[in-house]
């Protein structure tokens, strides 16, 4: 059964130096409080997995938290470069970077490996790129029935799994909708989990038979947080902020600027000041 | 002296290869400009896909990412990223994969990865995304990029994703089954690779565009085809459904 905790008590309890951490989110729904409360308590060597690093990778690499990175596609969606990533890659600032780079269809099929308890993923991928020749992890497996070579990459299988989702019900079952993305399946193929909400509420009412749901047995912890996926959204109660991601560009482009804004805006505030991004919404929907 | 600038040509010339009977996996950026143009000017009724995982999808203003909620509010349906993969495109249900590029070179390979070596990049760009199984599984990939001697490059530091590979069968002899790069669209022309050595040519100059200009933006020796023509110029209404678009979207992305 999930339990409900405090952010500040469920990143302590499930996320530890060292750990594999896979906090996902396709570009909505990205746990970013939940990201902030990992650089406020320091965790070091931690192996970051994600198919887009976004903002938050930004964050917690240019903040010295991650001695790795498993990833897909590493920019500012629509923007340009993540140049906290880019300076670890380039200039091992603050510390080096180990990259293990992947393709978007082979991160989905290895979550879904991971959450189907196999020990890798097959796919028609990489075919005449170079990839696989900087990628060791990438191989390939001969079909028994038909002889074809294909692609394989080891299933992810965190230590932990961190997303963001619309409602928890007072049992502990999880609801998200919209733009799913592959938090489900790192969900089921983590060890440990948590997951953040906008709300908590006594029972789920009315919904499609299929609505996505984690039943409260395959989560570790859930924290309420409203406005915890800002600058990312919540479908039904935010928008995606995307003058932020723009404005992203020119903080994190220079060290100084990054270590000041992230001075100001994560080591000095808490998880509670991320609900004043949800009440936009929260007016909107009751206008 | 024209009334339109070359991005907008490149954007409309793209646009207008689409149609209504489509299903285009659509990149960010400069791609779904032009699907979304196409979608709001010839080819209404377009299947427009987005790798987050919305499917039938009719934005009113240009997503900034890939996964913005105007994809998802206005989808037909939308399913989780690996279904997308794994059913929708390596299920070969796209018909034409659009996407850019950082670097192209004369097969149109592309590069989305680094500069420079891998293990040391001069510029480490955000890498392949979605792009290396687009550009094998869709029926077909059209391809738009602004010219330059940065972008359009005789070798490549590395391809991220295939387009006719050396050349030749070359794509065939790996067992795709798809085309490739049927067409590049460009601010300068369009160009098409060649039926038998795959080579990009330039099939048609954009107005008031020459032969001069095209090469000095490649770095590559240009093949031109015996008589490329022109590129119509945008009509009125085309110019004027592209400046809406984006003026709605800057409104909305500023607030």
């Amino acid at each position: 059964m999930a339990q409900f905790l405090s952010l500040e008590d469920a990143i302590r309890a499930c996320v530890h130096d060292g750990d594999t951490v896979a906090m996902e989110g396709f570009t909505h729904l990205i746990p970013h409080a939940a990201g902030h409360e990992i650089i406020r308590q320091g965790r070091r060597d931690l192996a970051l997995v994600r198919m887009t690093p976004d903002l938050i990778y930004d964050q917690l690499i240019g903040m010295g938290c991650a001695r790795a990175l498993r990833f897909s596609w590493g920019g500012n969606p629509g923007v340009g470069s993540l140049h906290r990533f880019r300076d670890a890659v380039e200039n091992a600032w603050p510390r080096p970077l180990a990259i293990e780079e992947h393709s978007h269809a082979a991160m989905a099929n290895a979550y879904e490996a991971g959450a189907a308890n196999l020990p890798f993923a097959t796919l028609r991928g990489y075919i005449g790129t170079d990839l696989p020749k900087v990628n060791p992890n990438i191989r390939s497996v001969t079909c028994p029935f038909t002889g074809e070579v294909l692609a394989a990459v080891a299933a992810i299988r965190p230590d932990v799994a961190i997303i963001h989702a619309q409602r928890a019900d007072r049992h502990g079952n999880v609801a998200l909708e919209g733009i799913v993305g592959v938090q489900r399946e790192a969900v089921l193929a983590a060890k440990r989990s948590v997951v953040t909400v906008e709300e908590i509420v006594e029972d789920f009412g009315p919904r499609s038979p299929n609505a996505v749901i984690l039943p409260s047995w395959t989560v570790t912890a859930i924290s309420h947080v409203p406005g915890g996926a800002y600058p990312s959204y919540a479908h039904g109660y935010y928008s995606r902020a995307n003058a932020f991601y723009i404005a992203w560009d020119a903080i994190a482009r220079d060290r100084d600027t990054f270590l000041a804004w992230m001075d100001a805006n994560v080591m000095k505030k808490t998880p509670a000041d991320f609900a004043v991004h949800a009440r936009p919404a929260a007016l909107a929907a009751a206008s | 002296m024209s009334d339109f600038t070359p991005t907008e040509m490149m954007t409309i010339a793209a646009a207008r290869a689409l149609k209504a009977s489509d299903v285009c996996f659509v990149g960010i950026g400069a791609p779904s400009a032009a699907c979304n143009l196409a979608r709001l000017t010839h080819a209404e009724g377009i299947t427009l896909i987005y790798e987050s995982g919305t499917i039938g999808t009719e934005p009113r203003v240009l997503p900034l990412s890939i996964g913005d909620g105007e994809l998802c509010d206005t989808a037909l349906t939308t399913v989780s990223v690996p279904e997308m993969f794994r059913y929708w495109l390596q299920g070969g249900r796209i018909t034409i994969g659009f996407l850019g590029g950082a670097q192209i070179d004369r097969f149109a390979n592309l590069n989305t990865t680094v500069v420079g070596p891998y293990d040391r990049p001069k510029v480490r760009l955000p890498g392949g995304g979605g792009a290396p199984e687009i550009a094998a599984q869709s029926g077909e990939v059209f391809i738009t990029m602004a010219m330059g001697s940065r972008a359009f490059v005789e070798k490549l530091p590395f391809i991220t994703s295939m387009g006719h590979g050396e050349g030749g069968d070359h794509r065939a002899r790996l067992g795709l089954a798809t085309k490739g790069p049927t067409r590049v669209f460009t601010d300068l022309c369009v160009m098409e690779p060649d039926p038998e050595s795959r080579e990009l040519t330039v099939v048609s100059l954009h107005p008031g565009v020459t032969r001069d200009q095209v090469q000095a933006a490649c770095m590559w020796p240009l093949r031109f085809s015996a008589q490329p023509g022109e590129t119509p110029a945008p009509t009125a209404e085309e110019l004027a459904i592209l400046r809406d678009l984006h003026a709605r979207t800057k409104a909305a992305h500023a607030a």
